[in-house]
């Protein structure tokens, strides 16, 4: 069956972020006074196939731990939903 | 749809869809309108500059291949041979700056490879408004697609030009050039040669990116609904253009390729008219053979669509499945989606049915061609009575200040902020780094060296359109001449406004007639390029800009000459007379607020005699550094050698009074920033002074010995009169920092 | 020593290694394809500069996972040697030979510029011509250059090998061209026989280019084989 993930990618707390302080004087410098803080991730959408939710599951988190994320510096955590088949990714 | 909407749809006029209906025999359909349109529009079909760029010389003992190719092509001697060309993407890049930028950049490559050459160096020459707001966004943008685009592709930018005008704060110009190394039995031409053999479609997969995109977007003047066209620009893959390449060179050393085309502005249409018409054969293709990238696409989707990292190859009979294989193993597609025929007919098959069918000449030799009405501009009426000689010339105290105005001035200060976002140096050939007149390029296994310059003042062409188009020739090939190279040949791009209207034709004309004349007394032919009109925004058009790629050949390596003074204690000596020349300067937009007045005066043989002097003199090995004299004047130039030196030559000391002078008097103001060209800024060892002094009497060129070289400390003197004296560093920081002030919003 | 130098879909620095070793250093040298099951023989690896798999998801992620990198790995396991040359470097921290990770420069932008590392060690097999605290001008040119590692797993797993310096060796902010860690250039494994570095020594290693300090990585390389 057909399953829908969104894998959110952050940098872990304390790894410095540059983009998200270059964001954060941009956002300044516009006007929006009292940014305290931005952390800038990434958003993963992926539609695969799997028997059932655990695998489904179990699978995901070895995508995340292998590839999409890298320990070194970065954190994950993500959605799953049953998708619906011949849809695209269905996430937008 | 009305027919009427049908042809304005593509862009055509009521006379244009005549004229095809009447090559056709028949009312064209939906698609072959929409093929005629964008292969007669004028970016595609060159039907309004046509008439004008015959006028330029083509033709030289070097030129293996003139314009009408993806590629220019030139002779390296033995069996190597150069391509390049320029090209401009102002519109893609106006809407999207970075990736109009980077697909530029992409497209240039592809032109260059799709001749069989393997891509050793980018340039670019850009243009933007003042840099602050948009145009800052803009710049930043525009760098960052280049860099994106050629550091991941691995190809080194090695040099450019860019200059902020208020003209250009609607419609900025990015012109991208690429030059590339070929063995001369391995160059490939665009060209469908032999019916019969396959055509294959290679590299992505086709998708709705830009249709009606590039070329319509450039064959039409810009308004407040060009942001509503943002999906039509394409979006660049650098990664998928690297392997393109890698996969096109290894199908080529198969020998089974016979002909390639890059994949542009009105893609698979293009391709397959303009490698037909070539060739003076047809082609059959079948769209369900095409691999896309998104379901539900129609036919005239797939045939118009600007995919990026695709090519057309027509190869040997029986090759098709090698050079699939070559392409697999690199990732990427390769379908057979038809063969050349003998009739001449672009035919497009769409599920077994026809669902065009057109003569490839139709669509490419039979568009029309424009003589357009022309007019001087009236505003030329002001500009030319405008006489800097009334303004009040420079008081000697206030040197060092206007000199600080002008080393930070967003046309004179240091490009570094720029290129160092570009990697310069993969291929292991840059010898002379971005920061000189021209980048200087090595051939691994030869004694031989390539230096190439971009150049174009859009100011001296607005205020003089044929004085400025020779004065970018002249320019160009004297920053490659003090490179130590021999200019040889150019590409162009000519950016101008709107072609209906007669003053912007008569700009074009008279620009290019311009150039014409300073190519033939500079002996460089043009090999191509690209011309770029309709850059207007809202009625404001650009300055008249032609952007010249000059391509220089030094016989050895070794005298490869940069721009920064070498060591303490060497002879400045001046090449060339100086004039009054205040008009279309920087000194006079900036201290004065002025563009006005006439461009300085060139003399062509006064410019060939002083750059073959230079290449004398540094042949005889008597030059340790030499400078283009040029935007800021003689003032800057010097500043520029010392900001630029080897450490402990970071100064100079020189008497102005010893400037060779064209009038009796010379005021201060020309003397400092004035921009007489045909003048170069030499060092020699002491002991070379003499012999170069005699040799520049023999070429019948005024020089003189100015001063010489010191460590850290700049004297400007006039006689006893010191006009500027202070520490190098504090000129340099304003100088160095400007730019990244300015670009990065810190000022 | 025969070289080998890996190609990923996306490399671009292969050319040029392949030229220093072939053409400066007159040493054997081969192409290794990712795909490729083994290392035909080589005694020295490079895995070159680029944008393999274009750098998309995090440089080196995705070609950490070809084929050939299994045979390289068991070639360090050997005590093979193993170069990493800015692409290179990030291939080999995703792949976990050397530690840390790196992050896109402080600047956000991709720096190319010519800068001072210091020899930090030369117990490495790419140093061993060095003196520790020699000072090298060497190129960079990355976009991702700004070194992260958890100081105790840096500490258990390698040794810093460059560091970013100023003309005169101090390791200064100033001096730091993208934000990285102490000012880390390059790393090696506790053994010394993987070495990766973000300056890239390729294109810096012939006079009419510059500069020749580069040369001296590859020429250790060969004295530590002949020494070995």
């Amino acid at each position: 069956m057909r399953w829908e993930a969104r894998v959110l990618v952050r940098l872990k707390a304390g790894v410095l972020d540059p983009q998200g302080a270059a964001t954060r004087s941009a956002l300044e410098s516009l006007g929006f006074s009292g940014v305290e803080e931005v952390r800038v991730g990434k958003l993963v959408e992926l539609a695969f196939q799997a028997p059932n939710r655990e695998e489904a599951e179990l699978r995901l988190a070895q995508m995340c731990h292998k590839l999409l994320a890298n320990p070194v510096i970065e954190v994950f955590e993500y959605a799953l939903d049953a998708g619906r088949e011949g849809s695209g990714c269905g996430l937008a | 749809m009305s027919k009427q909407a049908a042809w304005e749809a593509v862009g055509l006029t009521e006379e244009e869809y005549e004229r095809c209906r009447r090559l056709l025999g028949r009312e064209p359909n939906h698609l072959e309108l929409g093929m005629f349109g964008l292969m007669w529009s004028e970016h595609c079909s060159y039907k309004t500059s046509k008439v004008h760029l015959r006028k330029l010389p083509t033709a030289g003992p070097r030129v293996l291949q003139g314009p009408g190719e993806n590629a220019g092509v030139i002779d390296l001697g033995e069996d190597l041979a150069l391509v390049f060309k320029i090209e401009s993407h102002n519109h893609p890049s106006a809407i999207e700056p970075f990736q109009g930028a980077a697909t530029g950049v992409g497209g240039i490559l592809r032109d260059v490879f799709a001749m069989g050459a393997y891509p050793i160096a980018i340039l670019d020459s850009l243009r933007f408004g003042e840099p602050d707001g948009r145009s800052r966004y803009l710049l930043g943008g525009v760098v960052a697609g280049i860099g994106w685009y050629g550091n991941c592709f691995g190809c080194p930018t090695v040099g450019g030009e860019v200059y902020f005008e208020p003209a250009y704060a609607g419609n900025p110009l990015v012109n991208a050039m690429c030059l590339g190394l070929v063995r001369h039995e391995e160059i490939i031409r665009g060209r469908a040669e032999g019916p019969g053999n396959p055509v294959l479609l290679v590299g992505a997969p086709t998708g709705r990116d830009g249709i009606h995109g590039a070329s319509l977007l450039a064959s039409r003047e810009f308004d407040e609904q060009a942001e509503e066209r943002r999906p039509s620009v394409q979006v660049g893959d650098p990664f998928r253009g690297k392997l393109l390449l890698e996969a096109c060179l290894e199908a080529r050393a198969t020998g089974l390729l016979v002909g390639v085309n890059d994949l542009g502005a009105a893609g698979l249409a293009s391709a397959c008219s303009e490698t037909a018409s070539r060739a003076g054969t047809g082609m059959e293709i079948d769209l369900d053979r095409v691999s896309r990238r998104e379901p539900g696409m129609s036919a005239y989707e797939v045939m118009l669509s600007e995919s990026q990292e695709r090519m057309l190859l027509v190869v040997k009979p029986g090759g098709e499945d090698v050079v699939a294989g070559i392409f697999a193993r690199w990732g990427l597609e390769a379908a057979v989606i038809g063969r050349v025929t003998s009739d001449g007919i672009i035919r497009v098959r769409e599920a077994g049915k026809v669902v065009a069918e057109v003569p490839a000449r139709a669509l490419t030799g039979e568009a029309p061609t424009y003589m357009r009405p022309e007019h001087e501009p009236a505003y030329l009426t002001a500009t030319r009575s405008f006489a800097p000689e009334r303004l009040p010339d420079l008081e000697p105290a206030e040197s060092g200040r206007i000199l600080r105005q002008l080393l930070a001035a967003g046309n004179l200060s240091s490009r570094e902020w720029i290129w160092r976002q570009y990697d310069h140096l993969v291929g292991a050939n840059t010898v002379l780094r971005p920061g000189s007149d021209a980048a200087v390029l090595r051939v691994k296994g030869r004694p031989l060296g390539i230096a190439v310059s971009v150049d174009g003042n859009g100011r001296y062409c607005y205020l003089d359109p044929r004085q400025g188009g020779a004065l970018a020739v002249a320019e160009a090939a004297r920053n490659v001449a003090v490179s130590g190279a021999r200019p040889v040949a150019l590409t162009n791009c000519l950016n101008f406004g709107n072609p209906e209207r007669p003053e912007i034709m008569w700009q074009f004309r008279e620009v290019v007639e311009g150039m014409a004349e300073a190519c033939q007394v500079l002996g460089t032919p043009v090999t191509g390029g690209n011309v770029s009109f309709y850059n207007e925004t809202l009625g404001e058009n650009i300055y008249p800009t032609p952007v010249v790629g000059m391509v220089g050949l030094l016989e050895d390596i070794a005298l490869a000459t940069a721009q920064g003074f070498r060591a303490a204690g060497d002879h400045i000596v001046l090449l060339g007379l100086t004039g009054n020349d205040l008009g279309g300067s920087e000194y006079l937009k900036l201290v004065h607020g002025v563009v006005g007045g006439l461009p300085p005066h060139l003399d062509l043989e006064e410019e060939r005699r002083v750059q073959e002097l230079c290449l004398e003199a540094i042949g005889a090995g008597l030059i340790r550094s030499a400078h283009d004299c040029s935007d800021g004047g003689l003032a800057v130039a010097l500043l520029e050698s010392a900001f630029t030196a080897a450490p402990g030559a970071h100064g100079f000391e020189v008497d102005l009074a010893c400037v060779p002078a064209r009038k009796a008097v010379l005021r201060r103001d020309c003397l400092l920033f004035g921009e007489t060209p045909s003048r170069i800024v030499l060092t020699v060892r002491p002991q070379h002074l003499e012999a170069l002094l005699k040799l520049a009497r023999r070429h019948r060129v005024a020089a003189s010995r100015l001063g010489e070289v010191r460590q850290a400390r700049v004297t400007m003197r006039h006689g006893d009169d010191f006009w500027v004296d202070e520490p190098t560093a504090e000129l340099e920081a304003v100088w160095r920092g400007a730019l990244a002030c300015t670009a990065e919003g810190t000022a | 020593m025969r070289f080998g130098i890996v190609v990923f879909p996306g490399s671009n620095c292969e050319r040029d290694c392949y030229h220093v070793v072939d053409a400066v250093l007159d040493s054997p040298v081969r192409y290794l394809w990712h795909a490729d099951a083994d290392l035909s023989g080589v005694d020295c690896v490079i895995l070159p500069g680029g944008f393999s798999y274009g750098d998309y998801l995090r440089p080196g992620a995705i070609a950490r996972f070809a084929r050939i990198m299994r045979a390289v790995e068991e070639h360090a396991a050997r005590g093979g040697l193993v170069l990493g040359i800015c692409n290179g470097f990030q291939i080999l921290l995703e792949a976990g030979l050397l530690p840390g990770a790196m992050l896109r420069n402080r600047s956000l932008k991709f720096q190319c510029q010519d800068v001072f590392v210091r020899v930090e060690t030369a117990d490495t097999a790419f140093t061993s011509m060095c003196r520790p605290g020699q000072i090298l001008r060497l190129p960079i040119k990355h976009g991702d250059g700004n070194y992260h590692a958890d100081p105790r797993d840096l500490a258990a797993r390698a040794k810093v090998v460059f560091r970013y310096c100023d003309a005169d060796g101090r390791v200064v902010p100033e001096a730091n061209p993208n934000g990285s860690m102490d000012g880390i250039a390059g790393l090696a494994n506790l053994a010394g026989n993987v070495v990766g570095l973000m300056p890239h020594p390729e294109v810096c290693a012939e006079p009419e280019l510059g500069g020749t300090d580069g040369l001296v990585l590859l020429a250790s390389a060969l004295r530590y084989w002949e020494e070995r």
